[in-house]
């Protein structure tokens, strides 16, 4: 029912775990089955003064297709620019996974929405940081 | 560094189906290429067949002691749940029509009796304590001068509890109920009785107990009268038309009486082997529980539940190791609901994804168990530790904020 690159991301999950001193968290929950994501990302500026995701790392309580689209939006962020990840959509996770059974695309929302959620963190703590300074 | 130990492969799925047996399979064979014959027949190849269904019908009704009349073959389980349920309530609709039953039932009895209730029928579901039994007082209370049915399944096919149908028999008896069991789990396991139990109707299936899928029967007591669902030629009495699956039927038989030859030497080792795999697991892996009845329990079932970890990804990784299990959660279904049967024990919809049911048959070696109880923690640990719940956090998860269906997400 899954596809092999579905399979191989869920044999070998790319990046999955906690990022201690993350710059931004994201936590989701999913309605539809009850399964929870937790996305940590981890930010710094390149050479040309754009901020970028130089780590991001993903905790999962969930099905096959959870677990794959975690590590599949990681390598799909990582070394991106805040913009570009922003940008980043279910369609594309599920896209790179070569497709998901239809009754599993909900899964894919929830990376999506969970590193948006980690960059919305990060923007707003940065906001209250510079309002303090 | 410890030694990796060989991959095996582990089919611990037999609630599911199990292997045909090599003797049973040889005995089948002729009626497939040789002796072909329809046994509504006349001629000998007609006859041939004819002989060979009512020897079969014999052996099968030995193991439950009822009479080779009383077996009605069916194309399996669900069609005997179809069979029995629609079958008595068709008969005695328009003196009463309630049904009893409960809330564990496999969806062969509960999505029938669904079916009834769209045409007018009236259904009572009774529940299940937290280890899935069936009170039979509960049933007694539920019974009204409408009741035609009660269908009470002896053993669940989820968590193996063994439900009280003894006393509950004595009940519907005394109150004149007719009363149904899906026996689908026990028969060939459990010795059944069907003189002692007061069963009227009981379904059975083939294919759990070493035998071939595609055939079962319905035990219908001798001077019941049920209407047919499939309707015909008149075959077996006219309770089931359809010519007759004459290899499916004798696999049947002789795998029957094989389960009553062997159910002792069977069920001793089956018994040793479930329970080390119950209490090594539960000793080995932190967070770990039994859900069902630890006594009153089918002796191949074991059926776990780890916290913080999710079913289909449990299974899948076991999968990669080998080893074959089923799950209740919710991620694994069609439907994304978590199993009826453990949110009927209680058990929030968190708690019912990390389920894993390890199902046990007499091709089970305790070299397989020891296999599963060194991978199975591996496994757990493995997937903990990519989970974003633990013990500091689990209560920030309030059921309804991961509940299923509370919204639509897609
Ligand atoms: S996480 Fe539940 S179905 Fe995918």
């Amino acid at each position: 029912m899954y596809s092999e690159k579905v399979m191989e991301h869920f044999k070998n999950p790319h990046n999955l775990g906690e990022i201690k001193d993350a710059d931004g968290i994201g936590k989701i929950g999913n309605p539809t089955c009850g399964d929870i994501m937790w996305c940590y990302i981890k930010v710094r500026k390149n050479e040309k003064g754009k901020e970028i995701l130089k780590d991001i790392k993903v905790k999962t309580f969930g099905c096959v297709a959870a677990i794959a689209t975690s590590s599949m939006i990681t390598d799909l962020a990582m070394g991106r620019t805040l913009e570009e990840a922003k940008k980043l959509t279910k369609d594309n996770v599920k896209d790179a996974l070569q497709g998901l059974p239809k009754i599993k695309v909900h899964c894919s929302n929830l990376a999506a929405d969970a590193l948006h959620k980690a960059i919305e963190d990060y923007e707003n703590k940065k906001k209250k940081d510079n309002q303090k300074n | 560094m410890y030694e990796e130990i060989e991959k095996m492969k582990v089919y611990m799925d037999n609630a599911a189906t199990t292997r045909v047996d090599d003797e049973v399979f040889e005995e089948m064979k002729p009626y497939f290429t040789e002796k072909y014959g329809n046994a509504s027949s006349l001629h000998s190849f007609g006859q041939e067949a004819h002989e060979i269904m009512e020897i079969s019908r014999e052996k099968i009704a030995k193991l439950i002691n009822a009479e080779p009349k009383e077996i009605i073959f069916t194309s399996g389980g669900s069609e005997s749940d179809n069979m029995a349920i629609k079958g008595i309530m068709w008969k005695n609709k328009d003196k009463r029509d309630h049904i009893i039953t409960s809330k564990i039932e496999h969806p062969a009895v509960l999505r029938t009796c669904e079916f009834l209730e769209k045409h007018g029928f009236d259904i009572t579901y009774v529940g299940v304590d937290k280890n899935g039994l069936v009170n039979p007082k509960e049933i007694e209370d539920a019974i009204t001068d409408k009741t035609n049915l009660v269908s009470i399944m002896h053993a669940n096919n989820e968590i193996g509890t063994i439900q009280p149908i003894e006393e509950i028999g004595k009940i519907c008896k005394e109150k004149k109920v007719i009363f149904h069991t899906d026996a689908v789990q026990t028969v060939g396991k459990v010795p059944i009785d069907v003189k002692r139990l007061d069963v009227d109707l009981l379904s059975a299936s083939s294919h759990k107990l070493h035998g071939p899928k595609g055939v079962g029967f319905l035990y219908v007591r001798k001077g019941l009268q049920i209407d047919a669902l499939i309707h015909g030629g008149g075959h077996e009495s006219g309770k089931r038309s359809g010519t007759e699956n004459i290899p499916g039927i004798v696999g049947f038989g002789k795998a029957c009486e094989m389960a009553m030859d062997e159910m002792e030497k069977r069920n001793k080792k089956l018994i040793m082997l479930r329970e080390k795999l119950i209490n090594c697991v539960l000793e080995k892996i932190p967070k770990s529980y039994l859900n069902g009845d630890k006594e009153k329990r089918l002796l191949n079932n074991a059926h776990f539940r780890f916290d913080y970890i999710e079913g289909e990804a449990l299974l899948l990784r076991l999968d990669m190791e080998g080893i074959a299990g089923s799950t209740g959660s919710a991620c694994s279904t069609k439907s994304l609901k978590p199993s009826h049967v453990l949110m009927a024990l209680g058990l929030s919809p968190v708690q019912s994804h990390g389920s894993l049911r390890l199902t046990l048959s007499k091709y089970n070696t305790e070299a397989e168990v020891d296999y599963v109880l060194e991978k199975l923690p591996k496994v757990i640990m493995d997937l903990r530790s990519i989970s974003p719940l633990n013990d500091t956090n689990i209560d920030d998860f309030p059921d309804e904020d991961i509940n299923h269906g509370a919204g639509e997400y897609e």
